[in-house]
């Protein structure tokens, strides 16, 4: 077995992304343009736009409190049911950021999976070295933030096959993921390391089609559907808080079901 | 002069409005989230939901859940520990709810003696606490369907929590409205739970 080594590196995009957080964040002023909001609240009371702010921040407060106790009920070895194929929704509904019409058209034979931070081993995977690792397949419940839920068959590697194959070091934290759609997300390690995580390849036993994440996206029964990201061309492992495309809006960060 | 005597404690009359603004927040924040995907051909309209957008509701919703339950374990620990529970809710028999119930609708009930509930008060108000407590346990089989799976499996699995979820809230939106109503056809329960007395 290999044995991931220990290694303390400067790893760059983690200390930029640890300068820019000193930093007033333009996600915040995405936050309050989304309104949080507190407009009734506001009228009635004549609230300023301060205590607009400040309920923000002691709501993400308690969000941040409130992935805390998710990661403390997270139990690594309670699985996430399993169903027939028989029970497989069909059609697997669509659910992105933006609509079917926009979905990124990667080629294949020149996708690249880029690795960064703490990693042992940063060499980028093909396609063709991924489908070369053993293969699993599951039919889980996916559960959308918004409430709806479907159950799909997702057929890849167990992401923690993957991770210490490439040697990374898994008292990090962190692994982030940046997509060909412009999404991004990251997730806590112990989640990562979870038997049902899967890089998956595969949907109902054909290529992930175009619209469920080709050629390679996430999938995490034991998390809601926007920590399951499509598409992704890079993946790192790091201590310092990687954020998200929809938790930097408000999104509890956990999301864990 | 001697005043009157205090007919809710403090304690009570804190949790009471504490656990009605979080009831509030924890009700509209959550009919902003059931639109993002309604279970039922319906929505609710806009102007009554809290939290601006599905993310916020959502803040707001787990947020108010901590204020909900923090507050109702120290509501149901004092009622126990002080026998105020016992004292004020039991005896309850379904044929003197059901008699007192007809009387109230006919305008024959008293009123006059306030310390005390009646029948149709003590149902309404056990049904609140009953009805908390399914909301809060379908609510976390439907927030942490894999961490709990026996709450998840005794709601029917995770669609069903949430439809339990709803109906839990549905029926105490109901009651609470009946409570409303009858604090202003009596204002002066409106004063006693603002002053104790």
């Amino acid at each position: 077995m290999f044995k991931p080594k220990r290694i303390q590196l400067l790893d760059e995009p983690a200390v930029v992304k640890a300068a820019l957080q000193a930093l007033p964040q333009p996600s915040r002023r995405l936050f309050l343009q989304r309104g949080l909001s507190l407009g009734g609240l506001a009228l009635l009371t004549g609230c300023t736009l301060t205590d607009e702010d400040s309920a923000e921040q002691a709501l993400m407060r308690v969000s941040r409190f409130n992935d805390k106790v998710q990661a403390w009920l997270f139990d690594p070895n309670k699985l996430a049911p399993t169903y027939p194929e028989s029970m497989i929704t069909r059609p697997f509904p669509f659910n992105a950021y933006y609509g079917i019409e926009d979905v990124p058209k990667v080629d294949g034979s020149r996708y690249v999976l880029e690795l960064s931070g703490m990693i042992a081993d940063k060499r980028p995977w093909t396609l063709e070295q991924l489908h070369r690792l053993p293969q699993v397949s599951q039919v889980t419940r996916h559960i959308c933030v918004e409430g709806w839920s479907a159950i799909g068959k997702w057929g890849g590697v167990p992401f923690a096959t993957f991770l210490k194959r490439i040697g990374a070091d898994l008292t990090a934290k962190y692994v982030g993921f940046k997509c060909a759609d412009d999404y991004y997300t990251s997730i806590d390690m112990p989640t990562a390391l979870h038997p049902q995580t899967q890089l998956t390849l595969t949907y109902d036993g054909q290529t992930l089609p175009a619209q469920y994440g080709y050629p390679m996206k996430l999938r995490i029964p034991t998390k809601l559907g926007y920590k399951n990201p499509k598409h992704i061309t890079a993946i790192y492992v790091t201590n310092v808080y990687p954020g998200g495309y929809w938790e930097d809006q408000g999104y509890n960060w956990f999301g864990g079901s | 002069m001697s005043r009157a005597p205090v007919i809710h404690p403090l304690w009570l009359r804190m949790t009471h409005w504490i656990n009605a603004l979080a009831v509030l927040v924890m009700v509209t924040s959550g009919w902003k989230i059931y639109n993002a995907s309604p279970i039922f051909h319906f929505s609710f309209p806009d102007g009554i939901t809290f939290g601006g957008w599905l993310g916020g509701a959502l803040l707001w919703h787990f947020f108010a859940m901590w204020v909900l339950i923090g507050n109702g374990l120290i509501y149901l620990g004092l009622n126990l520990a002080s026998g105020r529970l016992k004292r004020k809710f039991f005896p309850i028999s379904p044929r003197a709810v059901l008699t007192e119930t007809l009387a109230a609708i006919k305008g024959k009930l008293s009123h006059a003696n306030l310390s005390n509930y009646n029948q149709p008060q003590k149902l309404a108000y056990l049904f609140i606490i009953v009805d908390t407590l399914l909301l809060v346990l379908s609510g976390l089989a439907v927030w942490k369907s894999v961490q709990f799976p026996l709450l998840r499996e005794l709601m029917g699995g995770y669609d069903n929590a949430r439809i339990v979820h709803f109906a839990a809230m549905s029926a105490l939106v109901a009651v609470v409205t009946i409570h409303v109503v009858m604090v202003a056809l009596v204002p002066r329960t409106l004063l006693l739970m603002i002053r104790g007395r």
